[in-house]
């Protein structure tokens, strides 16, 4: 007995919701206490005079302070770039065929991960102690303080690089590899092509990451005298006794560097998110000119 | 161009799980077989053993007279390189049931990079080509889309596609429009059964049985890893001999 009814909305639409909203009295006290307690702090910040903002002022680019930023960076690029590549090549030894590739790859990862990389530097620095002669040279002419902290700090970041890597390259859905075998493309350039491209997505945030915790790791390197940004500014405190002023150069320094390692990521992520899901947002430069656009109209 | 397909007696196991299990098929040039049964039956194996996706593990495969993934001298096999066997590979095509389209890539890209890069075309040759294949598919104007902006019809159109710019001689289809939505499904069996009029050597494990019934020249029903009933789609679908078969086409219609 049943009929078909033919549904039609011609109906008009009901009024629209207008209710009162809930009160929330302990947001606003949380909210109250939380200013009160930001506002204690930059206060006092400002206001003591045993920060010596001017004495910061003076020094923040002083010519040894610059000197050391520029070999904060170029050790951070040279361990990034050194240790991503080792890394990458660890992590394809890791996922190869070779039972002995994956096996060599795996005890490097677990030796260098589960020693402080303040040892690690230490032991590359006296390094001397065990080979007195490298490639026929005397090892304490070839390994100097610098060379200890960039062989060092790139095996370190090898280390943790690779299983970024690692995790990265298994993101990717491995009917993308038997796809790209089926059509008859080359090892490397399934790899290099198809694998690869898609793994970065997953490899640049925790690489970004990983690029601010070595940026800030190198500090570490002034244990054994290389002339990076704090070892400068300890230089500096150690004559003229400023000691927190200038200890504030070498952090606001870092936080400069740190912010600006954002950047790239940004467009990295950007760069690599080609196809996914969605629009992608505007950069700030194209917001920038879109505006202008707008404006001239 | 198209070529013939003979699988003869071939076994294959997962570790201690067997799934071949003897299998014999003859595919002849210009033919399309459809493969059918139920799930587990080995269909989706057999096919990627075709190109060598999986290794075998006794029998033999040849594709246009050449055996799959082997060089045989004497009555030794020696196992192909690398490149010997992306360059088998090459005059097979294959579509899958995921498309598994290159996301990070646009349509026109997915199809020109292995035209470029495993047959050394010009790339302005293969982009010729690739849009040719692209009309042949009824998706021309989509070429800079990149796959994820595609119906999941348009992206297993784009995939035959890929395919085809390499000019297979053969073309496997595992099952190509199972994880379409109905009424998407239409729209790929449409360009199949184009293809198939063209004479291209088509192999398709597929749960279409209208399609089967009209399209392929041959229907071979596997069970448990070996193909029990093979023959015109009429017979077999319609006055299947096994007990298997017949049971199975009870549960299907």
């Amino acid at each position: 007995m049943s009929t078909v009814q033919i549904v039609e909305h011609d109906r008009e639409r009901p009024p629209a919701i207008r209710a009162v909203p809930v009160r929330r009295p302990g947001r606003w006290i949380a909210t109250g206490l939380a200013v009160a307690v930001v506002a204690v702090i930059v206060y006092s910040v400002v206001t003591n005079p045993a920060f010596q903002w001017d004495v910061v002022g003076r020094y923040f680019t002083a010519e040894a302070v610059l000197n050391g930023l520029v070999n904060t960076l170029w050790l951070t690029a040279v361990a990034l770039v050194g240790g991503f590549l080792l890394g990458t090549l660890l992590a394809v030894m890791r996922l190869s065929g070779s039972p002995v590739l994956a096996m060599i790859s795996r005890l490097y990862v677990w030796f260098f991960r589960s020693t402080p990389l303040m040892v690690q530097l230490l032991f590359w620095y006296n390094i001397s102690l065990l080979y007195p002669r490298l490639f026929g040279f005397d090892t304490r002419n070839l390994i100097s303080g610098l060379m200890a902290a960039v062989i060092g700090l790139v095996l370190y970041e090898a280390a943790q690089a690779a299983e970024i890597v690692r995790a990265g390259i298994l993101s990717v859905d491995p009917g993308q590899r038997e796809a790209a075998n089926a059509l008859g493309l080359s090892r490397t350039r399934v790899i290099w092509r198809i694998v690869l491209p898609q793994a970065m997505r997953a490899i640049v945030p925790p690489m970004g990451n990983q690029t601010i915790g070595l940026l800030k790791g190198t500090a570490i390197v002034s244990t054994i005298a290389v002339h990076d940004l704090l070892f400068a500014v300890q230089l500096i405190y150690n004559q003229n006794y400023q000691i927190v002023p200038l200890l504030l150069v070498a952090t606001l320094w870092y936080m400069i560097l740190t912010t600006l390692l954002g950047i790239p990521q940004y467009y990295l992520e950007r760069h690599y998110a080609k196809g996914t899901d969605g629009e992608m947002p505007p950069t700030p430069a194209q917001r920038l000119r879109r505006r202008f656009a707008g404006g001239a109209r | 161009m198209t070529a013939g397909v003979s699988v003869r007696d071939v076994h294959k196991s997962f570790g201690p799980v067997p799934v071949l299990n003897g299998v014999d098929l003859d595919v002849t040039p210009g033919s399309v077989t459809c493969l059918i049964g139920p799930s587990g039956s080995g269909k989706s194996t057999l096919l990627r053993c075709v190109n060598h996706l999986e290794k075998i593990d006794a029998g033999e495969i040849l594709v246009d007279g050449e055996l799959v993934g082997y060089r045989q001298v004497g009555d030794r096999l020696y196992e192909l390189s690398a490149k010997a066997i992306a360059r088998q590979r090459a005059s097979i095509g294959m579509v899958f049931q995921n498309f598994n389209l290159f996301p990070h890539m646009t349509v026109l890209e997915n199809i020109v990079e292995a035209p470029v890069h495993a047959l050394r075309m010009s790339r302005v040759q293969a982009v010729a080509a690739a849009r040719a294949r692209l009309a042949q598919v009824g998706l021309a104007e989509r070429e800079s889309a990149y796959p994820r902006q595609l119906s999941g019809g348009q992206q297993q159109r784009v995939a035959i596609a890929r395919a085809l710019a390499m000019r297979p001689k053969v073309m496997l289809f595992d099952e190509p429009t199972s994880a379409l939505d109905p009424e998407l499904v239409g729209e790929v069996l449409v360009v199949m059964r184009d293809l198939a009029r063209d004479g291209m050597t088509m192999i398709v494990v597929t749960h279409e049985m209208g399609f089967a019934r009209e399209v392929a020249d041959q229907v071979a029903f596997m069970y448990d890893g070996a193909i029990i009933e093979a023959g015109p789609p009429a017979e077999v679908l319609n006055h299947p001999r096994h007990p298997r078969t017949a049971e199975f086409m009870m549960k299907v219609l």
